[in-house]
């Protein structure tokens, strides 16, 4: 590992970022927000995107739909109170119980599940339905840019034009949907920033100035070298008393099953990501995708396939928890994936694309209450097209009223521009206290 | 095409091909179509390399350490989920040293060969009938792939790479189609009896619709999926039951097939066995649809992110017309003017920046290890793309601030171990020839070492760009 460029070297925050690499967990950050109200401007939302199509029906099982358990055969997850049991919420739905940290937060009344939820997207396309969610319209490709991005483009008009210092950032090498669009988003990821003292960015900047798109990703980019050395001397010092770790990265493929060690990376990188929003002018708003959801084959049960994503996925939440300290009373994050999936087992002890499924909302900020929609039962005549979890709630619904009620972003802005043409698609209400 | 030869080369050599090494634009503008169509052969694409483990071999290797796995995990005072550590070690091992090594000799094929488009025509092909390593062992079946279904196709009718790809083992496991089961087969019964419940897997079936041939806009339904994929019933890999033939290698189990008619996309398909899924495949290949969405892709890839219809219509018209040969698509689109638009309008993907870096630096890249995490820094992990449907290959994917950031980085190390005594000026005119601006050019001459100077090269907008 000694001779590779770039520096791969033993420092652990680089490993925490190489190793989100090998997860197939990719942040991005989004928007540092002036607000006229002070108090609006410490708020943060955390978008994380659950790709592959998330299993919501493994997620928050409802173990006492009468119709689950008989739909799910050898996938289903055992009642509440059985060894490898749903870990309870209230009589229908617990959460897996890969989902411990989770689960912590939902006695608190720090997180709660919406179970029946779905884009407009009905193609059960990944590539598709992912296009949708990412671009806030109704269908795919339907927009160069993301709603995450016009809802930073909306809080900037508001607050007073342009120049309010709506940034955005993220942390990964390429560009995802959800943050392209005319707010100018930087990106980062460890390794490979420039040396101070060395000539060659001041002769690209030169060379660049009139090239519409290496000109602003350079300078963008070179600007966020700073903050990013500020968030890893963060958690670098967070960590400082945790065990070190052995360096798992080599070659070009990841452990092929090391679970315990991809919790313990997550969680870092869940801390890493609270540690750019809370560092002095700090990221408010922020992405993340968490990969391979896509369970076709032998998904598990307790254990298993899905378990250990939804175990990476509990660990970064339970890591941004921590990272966030104080601020994640002011914090909203919400958990989404294209679709859901089949509600019957397959015939290889997976699932198939489905339609609604599970989204996660949690954080200090968030309202008390129980299941956010409605929960369509499996019953067969419920099922969408006879084999799905029948939608009950549009995931724009839920978005619009995070933005709406925690962000502020207004009604109208909202209808139009962030997700156009959704006027008939009210915000959710009440999500946040 | 009203401008010079010169430009002509430069374009032909770094936009339809891999970026010049030493003085191929000045091969190339003596004709620079026909420097492109003499690459096109009858018998496919080169192999990187023909000397590696066969996939039954990759197979049984990974079968006997899931074995060992196996054992540790049942053996008592072991309780944990994880697996031994030495069985990790054993698995990363059989990746490294198989995938790693088709990893390198593709990237040296790509960095040395004289018929850079063949190998970008290849590419194409590879990336279009993706297998990602993100699972278990699919990543040491990539090369393989690659090697034995599409590279001796890509010149040659889709529907016979359409089927090649489509009876892979690679692609059967890696889309779960190796174990799909008609729920009304022998092979479902027999399980049943057993107490074991087997079904079908539309996995497989619905990505050949979608990314593999008709595309989303066809219109299909999820009916049609559904059919499908029980047509595809049967296609799957030999077992270690099935005998040292079998094992590893492509199969069809006629007793794991959906007995019936199947009716997609509006058409029946009598029962027959592996024959009604390749009936369908053969209707897949020869529909305009896939013609479109064929077309539209090269269009992309070859020429803008948003490319002319002009272009799309001819290169579909071609394939229709020489019903799905590839090697008239090819040639319709080194003949298409809008190829040779003086414009440089698509941004290099990592692979493509680090292989023409290598190319205009006259080198090669020597060790995997070394090659493997930079380009996964710039956010391209070779053979693990994120999904079936591939990488992307458009500006707004691959300009992000962090990823100019990597490149830069990239740049500086490699140029300094790279240029040797050789002048930066004379590289960066063989680099691009005509392309090579005023501006680039005059930075470059004032760089402070030839180090420098070659850095410059690298990331000037017109190398970042084909």
């Amino acid at each position: 590992m000694t001779n590779i460029p770039l520096g791969f070297g033993p420092l652990s925050r680089r490993q925490i970022f190489a190793r989100s690499l090998a997860l197939g967990i990719t942040l991005e950050f989004a928007g540092t927000q002036v607000f006229a109200d002070p108090l609006a401007a410490k708020r943060k939302l955390v978008v994380i995107i659950c790709r592959g199509g998330q299993d919501g029906l493994s997620v928050s099982p409802p173990v006492g739909d009468s119709a689950y358990a008989a739909l799910r055969g050898p996938i289903a997850i055992p009642g509440f109170g059985e060894p490898g049991g749903a870990l309870k919420l209230d009589e229908t739905f617990g959460l897996h119980p890969a989902l411990a940290a989770t689960h912590a937060l939902a006695i608190k009344g720090e997180a709660r599940i919406a179970p029946a939820i779905a884009t407009p997207d009905r193609e059960r396309s990944h590539f598709e339905a992912q296009d949708v969610l990412e671009n806030g319209g109704t269908v795919a490709y339907g927009a160069a840019s993301g709603w995450l991005n016009r809802a930073l483009t909306a809080m900037n008009t508001r607050s007073g034009g342009a120049t309010s210092g709506v940034k955005a950032i993220s942390v990964a090498a390429t560009a995802p949907l959800i943050l392209r669009g005319p707010v100018e988003t930087a990106s980062w990821s460890p390794g490979g920033g420039p040396e101070p003292d060395h000539r060659l960015p001041g002769i690209l900047q030169d060379l660049y100035a009139n090239d519409p798109v290496l000109g602003p990703a350079l300078a963008t980019g070179l600007a966020t070298q700073g903050m990013a050395k500020e968030a890893s001397a963060m958690v670098q010092s967070e960590l400082a008393a945790g065990p070190s770790e052995p360096d798992m990265m080599s070659g070009s493929s990841p452990p092929p099953q090391a679970p315990r060690q991809g919790a313990a990376d997550a969680r870092k990188l869940g801390m890493t990501l609270a540690a750019f929003m809370t560092v002095p002018d700090g990221k408010q708003v922020a992405a993340v995708s968490v990969e391979n959801f896509d369970t076709h084959a032998n998904q598990g049960s307790s254990q298993g396939q899905l378990a250990t994503r939804l175990a990476y996925l509990d660990a970064f939440i339970d890591g941004l928890h921590t990272g966030l300290g104080p601020a994640w009373a002011d914090t909203v994050v919400v958990t989404a994936t294209e679709f859901g999936r089949t509600a019957r087992v397959n015939g290889t002890r997976g699932t198939d694309h489905g339609t609604a499924s599970t989204a996660l909302v949690l954080g200090g900020a968030l309202s008390r209450g129980g299941i956010i929609g409605d929960w369509p039962t499996l019953q067969p005549a419920s099922l969408y097209e006879k084999r799905d979890t029948a939608p009950t709630l549009d995931m724009r619904g839920l978005f619009k009223g995070v933005l709406r009620d925690h962000l502020g972003v207004d009604r109208a802005a909202l209808d139009t521009l962030v997700f156009p043409e959704s006027a008939r698609i009210a915000p959710l209400a009440r999500i946040t206290a | 095409m009203a401008y010079d030869k010169d430009l002509l080369g430069a374009i032909a050599v770094t936009r339809v091909g891999l970026g010049a090494r030493g003085d191929e634009i000045a091969q190339a503008s003596a004709d620079p179509q026909g420097w492109l169509l003499a690459q096109i052969r009858p018998g496919g694409a080169d192999l990187f390399r023909t000397d590696m483990p066969s996939v039954p071999e990759r197979l049984a290797e990974y079968r006997q350490i899931q074995l060992a796995r196996r054992q540790t995990q049942m053996s008592p005072g072991t309780a944990t989920q994880a697996p031994a550590p030495d069985v990790v070690q054993e698995v990363r091992r059989l990746i490294r040293e198989n995938a790693g090594q088709d990893i390198l000799n593709r990237l040296q094929l790509a960095a040395a060969t004289d018929a850079p488009f063949r190998e970008r025509w290849a590419l194409f092909w590879a990336n279009h009938f993706t297998v990602s390593g993100v699972k278990g062992i699919t990543a040491n079946l990539i090369g393989p792939f690659e090697q034995e279904a599409i590279r001796p196709r890509v010149f040659g009718r889709f529907e016979d790479l359409l089927v090649a790809s489509s009876s892979h083992p690679a692609m059967l496991l890696y889309l779960d189609q190796a174990q799909s089961i008609g729920p009304d087969s022998p092979a479902a019964a027999r399980a049943g009896r057993n107490g074991r419940h087997v079904g079908l897997n539309e996995n497989l079936a619905r990505e050949i619709l979608e990314l593999h041939t008709v595309g989303v806009e066809a219109g299909y339904s999820q009916a049609d999926v559904t059919e499908f994929a029980r047509a595809m019933t049967g296609w799957s890999v030999g077992a270690e039951r099935e005998g040292e033939d079998h094992e590893g290698r492509f199969v069809f189990r006629d007793n794991s097939h959906e007995p019936g008619d199947r009716v997609i996309m509006g058409r029946r398909y009598e029962d027959g066995g592996y024959d009604q899924a390749r009936a369908v495949m053969r209707d897949l290949a020869a529909s305009p649809h896939t013609a479109h969405h064929l077309a539209a892709k090269i269009a992309r890839h070859f020429v803008a992110d948003d490319p002319p219809p002009s272009l799309t219509a001819r290169l579909a018209g071609a394939y229709m017309d020489s019903r799905g040969d590839l090697s008239v698509v090819a040639r319709s689109l080194i003949r298409a003017p809008e190829t040779w638009a003086a414009q440089a309008q698509k941004f290099k993907t990592p692979y493509e920046f680090m292989v023409s870096s290598w190319r205009a630096a006259g080198t090669s890249p020597g060790e995997i290890a070394r090659v493997a995490p930079v380009m996964a820094s710039m956010g391209m992990r070779t053979f693990a793309a994120p999904s079936p449907k591939g990488w992307p290959d458009d500006t707004a994917s691959w300009a992000a601030p962090d990823g100019i950031i990597k490149r830069m980085a990239w740049s500086e190390t490699f140029s300094t171990a790279a240029v040797g005594e050789r002048d930066p000026v004379t590289l960066a005119q063989n680099a691009l020839g005509a392309r090579l601006s005023p501006l680039a050019a005059k930075t470059i001459a004032r760089a402070e070492t030839r180090a420098e100077g070659l850095s410059i090269l690298l990331m000037s907008p017109e190398f970042q760009r084909r």
